[in-house]
């Protein structure tokens, strides 16, 4: 969908300190461009741990996003319930989308069911991006809630390039 | 069979910590050690994670120790928080911040739920062994590890533990406090951040 360098360009300007992660084979290849832009990863080994890993960053005056796939999603929820509306600390996450641009490799796949409920259900600010003509929305979506001090998200199709 | 090893008690154990903690150390507590730190005082670099989503202290110190390097960051965490979140003991060294120590209380039990044995202590286990929280830290490649098992050894030690090279892991053998409850935040959420930031940023 966007390359490694958009990406890095992005969080670059944004101010982002940190990417907060476990990688899928979209968002793993950002990797080497968000390191060449400066921006430290943190690898962690559970999605849960990402959160509150990126909450202390957050208070320690870092700029975290976490990035991992749907399915870390909800592996997330205690952890994201505590750190995005116990604290109301505004961490942005970037959440792939597996296989949405190509269902036809996991017949029965219940994230393409689950995902945008699960976001809903968390009061997350999402937006859904399916194009790669969309790549502004992203960015603007992350801009304002850094400038706004909130939490949000981004919601990235998955399956196809 | 005990349902935990004897151990020191928990808030004089906590009292000897509090004596050792600098001025400019981050002190991170979390479930039961939270309600007895705050019987002991407050300061404006304490962050008593309660509200706390279980286990997540350590990762929350993790993040709290890379973004200020310079200062101290000290977790107060439990046996049964270490068990929901032990793949964080592997993300902490392979950061390997040597300003993050963990002090693990071990009481082999849920206290304040009714002490309920975990599943790491004596009482929670068909083989009636005790899991080796140390073992454990050693193998994911914390630098320092520590364990102590009375509350005098824990006083003459305490110095040397926070003044190891990190990160470091200790284990504390506690003896679970009877009848307790869990902790109460100590105030609005949003306030405590914003102070906390406040604090940190000197």
């Amino acid at each position: 969908m966007f390359s490694g360098e958009e990406v890095a360009s992005l969080f670059a300007r944004c101010d982002v300190t940190h990417v907060v992660t476990v990688p899928d084979s979209t968002l793993g290849r950002w990797e080497p461009a968000n390191q060449q832009a400066g921006i430290r990863l943190v690898r962690v080994c559970r999605e849960g741990e990402a959160w509150a890993v990126a909450g202390g960053l957050y208070l320690g005056g870092a700029r975290p996003v976490v990035v991992i796939q749907c399915t870390g999603l909800f592996e997330s929820g205690d952890s994201l319930r505590n750190i995005l509306h116990d604290w109301k600390l505004p961490i942005f996450s970037v959440i792939g989308y597996r296989s949405y641009l190509n269902q036809e490799t996991l017949p029965g796949d219940t994230a393409l069911i689950f995902t945008e409920p699960t976001l809903k259900a968390w009061q997350i600010d999402y937006r859904f991006i399916t194009k790669p003509d969309e790549f502004e929305v992203f960015a603007r979506h992350l801009e304002t809630c850094s400038r706004e001090g909130k939490a949000g998200a981004v919601l990235i199709a998955e399956g196809k390039a | 069979m005990s349902a935990s090893p004897v151990g020191m008690p928990l808030v004089e154990a906590l009292a000897a910590l509090r004596v050792e903690r600098r001025e400019d150390d981050v002190v991170i507590s979390a479930m039961g050690a939270a309600r007895e730190w705050m019987t002991l005082g407050t300061h404006p670099l304490d962050w008593v994670f309660v509200p706390s989503s279980m286990g997540q202290a350590t990762s929350l110190g993790l993040g709290l120790a890379l973004a200020q390097p310079q200062r101290r960051i000290i977790v107060l965490n439990g046996d049964g928080s270490t068990l929901m979140n032990l793949g964080s003991l592997v993300t902490i060294t392979a950061e390997q911040p040597a300003n993050l120590v963990i002090v693990t209380f071990d009481n082999g039990v849920y206290e304040i739920t009714g002490a309920q044995p975990t599943p790491g202590g004596v009482a929670g286990r068909k083989a009636g062994d005790r899991v080796d929280y140390l073992g454990l830290a050693r193998a994911a490649g914390f630098r320092s590890t520590f364990h102590f098992t009375g509350l005098a050894e824990w006083v003459a030690g305490v110095r040397g533990v926070l003044d190891a090279t990190g990160p470091t892991f200790t284990l504390l053998d506690v003896a679970p406090v009877p009848g307790a409850r869990g902790p109460r935040s100590p105030g609005p959420t949003s306030e405590r951040a914003r102070r906390f930031m406040a604090a940190l940023r000197g």
